[in-house]
Order: structure tokens, then sequence, then C-alpha cells
């Protein structure tokens, strides 16, 4: 590679952020194409990939040596003394260029190479059938169709192909509509809840200035409401603050007017906007990362933050739509300015909550698969993955997953999954090691031909499965059919698991869950003994 | 003194509200001489509901139309709603309760008059005798005492000069001793004005002063009185809820406790060193150092029978004064005088230390939570009194039953052990850094958030153990590896 200059170099000191004994670990560095590698002398390996370092900062020189902090999107931060200056110049260099990619082509994806044959590759690219989902919710039905107006991206680039409409919708009626939202994000299925003949449907905000009106759209919200037989009134929740969307009016954006739709019932539930997560957890992660920190430090910071009061506003939006559907049978439809960020936090949790399915492991693949990446989430925008506007990048697929996290906290025997599991999600969304997350949508995908280039994630997750079960898990429980978690501030908590994952000494020095998942497994494996030795003494 | 003077209605119709979870239950209420009862009507279930009348911290009455309202906050932290029918009653019964769960007197406390089935007053008051934790063969020992009394004029006691002498020369030769100081420097040196002080380095050769101050006291309590007014709040925002959980500086109690305890026990296991702990009087926040700092090295101490030694020998025997700390609770509006949660910071930074290493305590959070009722309210004895010497005077071991022996039956085992414990011989040193705290909300939360989620994740680990236990016929396997990560 052109950008390497140093591959390795020797008696480096890795610091341990969190020690106050200022230990040092001493060992060699080594730079290759895709890892920053350390090898310290009880010849324990670190890996960094280049993709998921989000900084590089050399400090002054110091007696020891020259200090090379490496802060990475998975939240690990590594500080280096390397000992002589022109080393860590060279090797600051090169991470610089590294971790930047310019071209989709030039991420890690595309040379990675697990060893699988094309039809390996090809099958666990089908593993996660969306199809076979919809089908699963029990559509297409009386009610509902798939349409196939986005057939060739026409109507909406950032939508998938296949789109779930109310029957009653005619093509021009969705044409009409799509123009009358931001990016053509027109109204269409997310979840179908099959008892309650109720649906989540999701858009983008509609183009309604201070007085526009579109027939059209207001002829699809109605569509939508008589799709649903047990209640005429639907729910239409906007996920932003009030005096955001307020704002949007301005520019021709902003709201639906409940005048100008019939049966709608309207609420906004004060969602704060990319720009406004990206600093908060900036903020947090500055106080969290901090040596010597007080206790009272770490709340204030917290507090400063908003963080914990913007993963509450997220779930709190999610009841609402859950209890739309089980207490109301009411359909909701869910949106925020273009409906790719807070409307798939929004509209997945409130699947989660509804649907047990999506708490399997596999079940909250297809989850992903279906509000995030099919609808439109820009993963390669919101995570970094190419060198471009930093003011694009946002963690709100991590808030998700952190919204998810407290659920399993809240409900420890309601998920198939472990927090392990969100760990290794949240580690591939910035890691490009597999095709999933790279883009900002399917039209992007299928122009990168990432099934024929690059590999899925989920067959390697599902490979490795046992070690994301959590052993207390009770599938037939009938109290978490619908999950109803209790939105009260002192619920909610610092992730630690998450935001310091690499700082070991700040962990529980023994884990309950691995004791409990090794003993469930030896007695499944001695339950098993006993019935092959069952058998065999009726046979014989 | 007779009761039942000061009970001014025998008995009335009432409606009680056990929070959120529970459902109401409708009765007659009657207050005899300790208990509140509520007795169902013959329709309903026959158990009889019953309260502890020296467990309410505060009461309130409203009276609107002909009914009257009595709110009960426990000092177990429960909030108790009475519904009861006519104003008079209603006054009436509050008064009752009022008067009858302030009485000082201890030997008309209930203890002297409890006597279950199936124990036997004497049984497990009886305990090895009282010695410091004392590492055998590293000859390291721990001592706690209370502070010279050095005074104004800077006096000096050869005799404790002496002893202090003799503690390094019974260890190895050439041991240096820790004095640390559960005070601030200044505090430590401001004591002189009344008499005390703290030890001048002059006068003890081989011994390092440390100054680590621990809050107490008034501020101890006050502290927990915040803490607890914010975790009965439900309606309050994030960004309140978080500066008050900062503002109340109970976890930074937590973390300094802890820290000091570390401090104590790494000079004894890292530096083979001798530890003296002392504060001011040597009865609180001393012993909640050299408790801990037995827990952290001593493998014997957690035990489900070491840790009720460690208990009765480093805090009751040891003189912490429950009867004035454990008053009140976080609840009374009456001005606080001696109380202090010391005992409870003491549960909750073991809490801390269990979560930390969940499979090295044989004791689960059953426990903890068991002896923060019982030191606040109880039937039995063990938590009576100041001092050894007070309970000698009232005869408490022979007159109560000991809190031990009604722990110790079988059937209170489930709640109080921890299923995954496996014996580890190693030295437990837990992260005190703020991101490995967390708010004990099995005990501050414990009424106010549903139960049933984790109660029921709990009852499967226990499943999943006993299985392990029936198939393998053993102690849960572990390997060396697990034990200290």
């Amino acid at each position: 590679m052109e950008h390497i200059r140093t591959t390795k170099v020797e008696q480096v000191k890795l610091l341990d952020r969190f020690s106050s004994s200022n230990k040092a670990l001493t060992g060699t560095l080594y730079l290759t194409a895709t890892h920053l590698l350390f090898i310290d002398f009880h010849q324990k390996e670190t890996w960094i990939l280049h993709h998921h370092i989000a900084s590089v900062e050399k400090l002054a020189l110091t007696t020891s040596g020259c200090p090379l902090v490496i802060q990475c999107k998975n939240f690990r931060t590594v500080h280096f003394i390397v000992p002589r200056e022109r080393d860590c110049h060279d090797i600051y260099n090169s991470l610089l260029q590294l971790s930047k990619q310019a071209k989709y082509e030039d991420l890690y994806a595309f040379s990675y190479n697990p060893k699988q044959n094309d039809s390996e590759r090809l099958r666990g690219w089908q593993l996660i059938d969306l199809a076979e989902e919809y089908q699963r919710m029990g559509v297409p039905n009386s009610n509902w169709q798939l349409s196939d107006a986005n057939r060739d991206y026409k109507i909406c680039e950032t939508y998938p192909k296949e789109l779930y409409v109310p029957r009653i919708a005619s093509k021009p009626i969705i044409v009409g509509s799509s123009k009358f939202r931001s990016k053509g994000r027109f109204p269409v299925l997310s979840y179908y809840h099959q008892s309650k003949e109720a649906a989540i449907c999701r858009c983008s905000q509609p183009l309604s200035g201070f007085s526009a009106r579109c027939l059209e759209d207001e002829h699809l919200l109605q569509a939508i409401s008589k799709a649903n037989p047990a209640n005429h009134y639907m729910y239409v929740v906007d996920t932003r603050p009030r005096l955001n969307a307020m704002a949007n009016r301005a520019a021709g954006k902003g709201y639906e007017n409940e005048d100008n739709y019939s049966n709608i019932r309207f609420q906004f539930v004060g969602i704060e906007n990319i720009h406004v997560m990206r600093s908060s957890l900036q903020r947090l992660l500055e106080v969290s990362g901090s040596r010597g920190l007080s206790v009272g430090d770490l709340y204030s910071g917290l507090q400063s933050s908003g963080w914990l009061r913007h993963v509450q506003a997220v779930l709190g939006a999610a009841v609402v739509l859950a209890k739309a559907v089980t207490t109301e049978s009411a359909s909701v439809l869910v949106h925020c300015s273009d409906g790719w960020d807070r409307t798939s936090q929004v509209c997945s949790l409130g699947s989660l909550l509804l649907d047990p399915y999506y708490r399997t492991v596999r079940g909250f693949m297809v989850l992903i698969e279906k509000d995030w990446i099919s609808f439109g989430h820009k993963f390669s925008e919101r995570c970094g993955h190419l060198d471009g506007d930093p003011k694009e990048v946002s963690p709100v697929f991590t808030q998700f997953l952190e919204c998810v996290w407290h659920l399993t906290e809240q409900f420890p025997q309601a998920f198939e999954f472990n927090e392990a599991f969100l760990l290794q999600i949240h580690e591939h969304i910035h890691s490009c090691q597999f095709g999933n997350f790279i883009g900002n949508c399917q039209k992007e995908r299928e122009e990168l031909k990432l099934k024929e280039k690059t590999y899925s994630l989920w067959p390697f997750l599902l490979e490795d499965r046992v070690k994301y079960l959590n052993p207390l898990y009770q599938p037939q429980a009938q109290e978490f059919a619908v999950l109803e978690p209790n939105t009260v501030s002192f619920n909610f908590k610092f992730w630690r698991n998450m935001y310091h994952q690499f700082d070991r000494t700040l962990h529980p020095r023994q884990s309950v869950f691995n004791i409990i998942a090794n003993m469930n497994e030896q007695n499944k494996q001695l339950e098993n003994d006993i019935k092959d030795l069952e058998s065999k003494a009726t046979n014989e | 003194m007779e009761f039942s003077e000061l009970i001014r209605t025998g008995q009335a119709q009432a409606e009680l509200l056990r929070g959120p979870e529970a459902p109401p239950l409708r009765g007659t209420l009657c207050v005899t001489g300790h208990h509140l009862l509520l007795s169902p009507g013959p329709q309903a279930t026959p158990d009889l509901w019953l309260l502890l009348l020296r467990s309410v911290d505060s009461i309130e009455k409203r009276v609107a139309g002909d009914c009257g309202t009595i709110t009960l906050r426990c000092k177990d932290l429960r909030v108790l709603q009475l519904d009861i029918e006519g104003v008079e009653a209603t006054l009436n019964i509050a008064r009752s309760i009022e008067a009858l769960s302030s009485l000082e007197s201890v030997i008309t406390s209930f203890p002297f008059f409890y006597r279950p089935k199936g124990l036997r007053l004497g049984d497990a008051w009886h305990f090895h005798p009282p010695e410091r934790y004392y590492k055998r063969v590293a000859r390291e020992v721990l001592l706690r005492s209370s502070q010279p009394l050095i005074g104004p004029q800077k006096r000096r006691c050869a005799e404790d000069e002496a002893l202090l002498r003799a503690v390094l020369a019974g260890s190895r030769p050439g041991a240096r001793g820790f004095i640390v100081d559960t005070r601030s420097a200044q505090t430590a040196k401001q004591a002189r004005m009344t008499g005390g002080g703290t030890e001048a380095k002059a006068a003890y050769p081989g011994w390092k002063r440390l100054h680590r101050p621990l809050e107490r006291g008034r501020p101890l309590q006050e502290s927990f009185v915040h803490l607890v007014e914010a975790c009965g709040d439900l309606e309050q925002s994030m960004d309140h809820w978080l500066s008050r959980l900062a503002g109340c500086r109970w976890l930074a109690h937590v973390k300094e406790a802890l820290s000091t305890a570390c401090l104590a026990a790494q000079g004894m296991e890292r530096e083979g060193a001798c530890i003296l702990v002392h504060g001011a009087e040597g009865t609180d926040s001393t012993l909640v150092v050299t408790s801990l700092a037995q827990l952290i090295l001593d493998p014997s101490s957690r035990t489900m029978a070491g840790f009720q030694e460690l208990v009765e020998r480093e805090w009751i025997q040891a003189g912490h004064p429950f009867q004035l700390r454990c008053a009140h609770s976080a609840f009374s509006h009456a001005r606080p005088k001696h109380e202090a949660p010391t005992f409870l910071l003491f549960l909750d930074c073991v809490w801390q230390l269990g979560r930390q290493f969940p499979l090295s305590l044989e004791f689960g959070e059953g426990m903890l939570l068991a002896l923060f009722d019982h030191a606040y309210a109880s039937p039995f004895g063990t938590f009576l009194c100041n001092s050894e010497q007070e309970r000698c005077l009232c005869e408490v071991r022979t007159r109560t039953h000991s809190l031990w022996s009604g722990l110790n039956q079988l059937k209170e085992q489930r709640k109080l052990r921890n299923p995954l414990y496996v014996p580890n011989p190693l030295a437990l040193w837990p992260s005190v850094e703020p991101q490995s705290l967390r708010l004990w909300q099995g005990l501050f939360l414990r009424w106010t958030r549903p139960p049933e989620p984790s109660e029921a994740a709990w009852e499967k680990v226990w499943q999943i153990v006993t299985d392990q236990e029936k198939t393998e016929g053993s102690q849960p396997t572990v390997s060396a590896s697990e034990l200290q990560l």
C-alpha cells in the first residue's frame, strides 16, 4: 500500500487510560493494509481495523516518547507511546490516510475473503428474505398489497422496490402523494399487526408549508385508515419537536394539518435531530472518558449531555406506537423530516415491543434489514464510512441499539439474544467488513453490486449463535408477548458495556452471564445424553 | 406502662393500598401494642396483614367527609396508604400509631415478647470470641480504635505508643504501619480543641498517617434522605433525576468508603503493613472501612456464616450505636439528632462488591436487604441498644431471639443465598470508578418498580443451578480463570 511507510515499530508502550498506577504494556506495533496490530510482551494481540478509527492525534513529545491517541468508532480509545518521533509521525500519517477512504471500492468488504465460494456467499445473502417477512406478518391480504410503483426506483430513490400499500390506493394516488413528501418518501407499510389488523406505516414530512394541500396524499392516508377494519381513525406521529416541525414550514415542508385529513389524530413526540444526537454523545464520551472522574462529574455529565433524555424520548415514542396498536387497534403513521433516522428508530422499536419474533436472533436481523437497511437509513453517511461531510455523521443506529439494551435490562427473559449480540452488530456497522451496511439505500447497494462482491454479516453471526444467546430467555412466556416498558427516568442507566467495552478495568470481574450460559449448555448436554441412553436402552 | 393507655381506638374498617403493583386489601384494622393488623373479612383470604409499629418512620393523616386517610412511610422505605371509615377513628388510630411507634424503652419493645415457633431463646447468640482479622501466615494485622486524646496541650501517652510499637514488633521484622484516619487532616487537628486529635508522627515511629475523609453523621443522613426523596418521584424529568442523583452525593460516599477500604486492604496485602483505622469515636466510618477491608481480603468472611460473624463482630460488638443511628430512616420529619445510615452505606458497598464479583459472596442481595430492614425495625434482638454494655443491662441475649437464628432457618435460605456462589480464595479488588458503581435499585427502588421481571429471572437462575446440581450431583464447575478476570 502506498500509504504505509513504516510497517513495524518496536518498544511501543500501550497505556491503560483508567488505571491509576499508569500501567503500561510494552510491545510491537505493526501496520497492515487493513489493521493496526499491537502485540504485547505476553503475546496478547490488539487488532484495530483502520475503518474503526474515528480520529488520530499526535500529542506533544514527552521524555518517554511520542504519544499517539487513537479514538475508534466502537468506543475503543488507545494511547500509545512511540519511542521515536519519526516513527510516530509515519504511523500517524499512514493512519490518517488509511482510516478515510474516498471510494466505496476501497472499503474492507471488497477485499475481505472468508474462503467461501460464490454459492455459499449467495446463500448467505438469501438468509434474510424480506418477502418472506411480509408474508409472516400476514401481507398481502384483502386490505394490503404489494405495489410495483417503485420498481425501478422511479418514485423514490431511497426506498426499496417492494413496498406494501393499502389495496385501495391506486398508482396515481401513490405518485401524487410521493410528490408531496420530502425525497418522495410516501406512506408505506412498515409493520402489520395481524390480530389487531392495525398497521405501522412510515413516510417523510409533507411539503405542506403554511397552507399547501395534496388530495392524493390525503387519499392515501384515508386509505391507510380504511385498511384497518377495527378502527377508522389513525394516529400520525411526528417524531420531531413541535418547534422544529414548525420551522420546517417556512421551507415549504412541515406537518399534516388535522383539518385537511379526515380521521387523523396528530401528535409530536419530540425526538431531537441528528446534530443534537451527535453532539450529545460526543459530550457524554468526553465526560466518561476523562481520568479521575468523580461520581458527581459523571452524573452531571450524563445530565448535561442529554443522552439518556434522548434515549428516553425515543423509547417513549415506541411505547406510544405499541399502545395505539394494542389498546386501540389503531394504525399509526410515523414520520420525521426525511423519514430515515428517527422514523427508523421508532418504527423498529415499536415493532420490537409488539412482536416477540423480532426479539429472537434471526428476527432481530430481519428487523434491521427491514426498517433500517431496506428503508434507506443512510448507514454510510451516518457511520462516516467514506471521507465525507462530518455533519452527516450521527449515532442514530447506536442509539437504537441502546434502546434495545434498555429493554433487555428491563425484561431479562424476553430476548433470545444477549448484549454481546448488540455489541457485535455495532462493531460491524462501522467495520465495513461485510456488505450489509455499506451504502445509503438499496439502489446504491445494487449499483455497487454488493451481493456479488461482498459477504453478508448475518450467516457469520448465526454461525456463532451460541455466543449470542440469552440463557434466561423464556420464549413461551405470555407476559412477554407485548412488552410494556416503564420509561420512568430511573430506569435509564449509562451503558458501560458499550461505551467502555474495551476498558476492562471498569467491568465486573466475574460474569454471571457466562456462568449461567455454561451451566445451561452443560444441562442440555446431559439431558441429551440421558435421552440417547434411554433410547438405546429401549432399542435393545 | 401499659400499651393500652396509648391505644385510643381498638379497631376500624379500612382499605390498605400497598403501591401500584399489589392489590388493595380491605378489612378490619386493629392497633395492638406492637403491631398494626388488618384482618380481611371472612369471605376473603384468611391471612392477616401485619406491620410492626416500630417500622413506621413517619405518619401523615388527612380527613375528608366521614373518612380519613393515613399515609405510613416505613423505615424499609415502603409507603402504605390506609383509607379508614370514620374521622374519629382515623385520628385516634393515627395518634396511637404515632405514640406506639416512637417508644424509646428497649425492654418493652417487641423482641422481648416475640416467641416464634421452632426457635429457642439463646440460640445463635454465641459466636467465636471477638478477634480482629488476622492473617496468621503473613502476620499483618488490621486494628481499629478511636482517636487518641491528644488535646490542645499535645499530650502523649507512653502506654498507647508502646502498644502500637508492640504491634509492629509482633509483625515481621522491619514491618511498617499505616494509620488510616477517616477524617480530613484539618478536622483531625481541630479535634484537639475538644480533647481529641490524631497520632503525632514523632510519637509513633514506623507508623505513617493517611487521611481519607469519609462522610458521617448529619450530612450522610441528609444524603440518604435526598436520595430516597428522588427515588419516590415517578414523574420527574431525566434532567431532574440525574441532577438529584448527583446532588445527593450518595454514590460519592459509596465510592469514598470503598476506596478507603481498598487502601487499607492494599496496605496489608501488597505492602505487608499493619493497619490501624480510626476516626473520632471508632464506631462509625471506622467500622465501614475495617469490615469492608475484611470482605476484600478474607474469603471466610464472604460465606453466609462468616458474614454474619463479621456483622456481629465488626458492628454489633464493636459498638456501632444502632439504636441511635437507626432511630429514624429517610422519611422522618423529626430533626435528626444521632441518625445516620452508616450501616446502610456498608451494605451498599457490599452490594457493589457483589455486583462486581457475582460468584464470590455466598449471600445474595436478599441478605443485605434483610439486614437493612432488621437494623431499623425487627422482632429480633440483635440490633437492639447501642453497645454491649447496654445489651447486658437489658439482658438482650437471654430475653430476645437472635436474628441469626431467624435467618438461618431453612425456609429463608433461598431468599438470602447466592445460587452462583463458588468459594474464591483470592482478594476481591473492586473497581471504584464511577462508571463501575450503580445505584442499588433493589433497595432504593424496591417498592416503586415492578419486581416481577427481575424476580422471575432470578427464579430461572435458581432453576438452572438446581438442575445443574441434580445432573452433576456437585457444585457448579468454574475454572480458576473465571474466578478473577
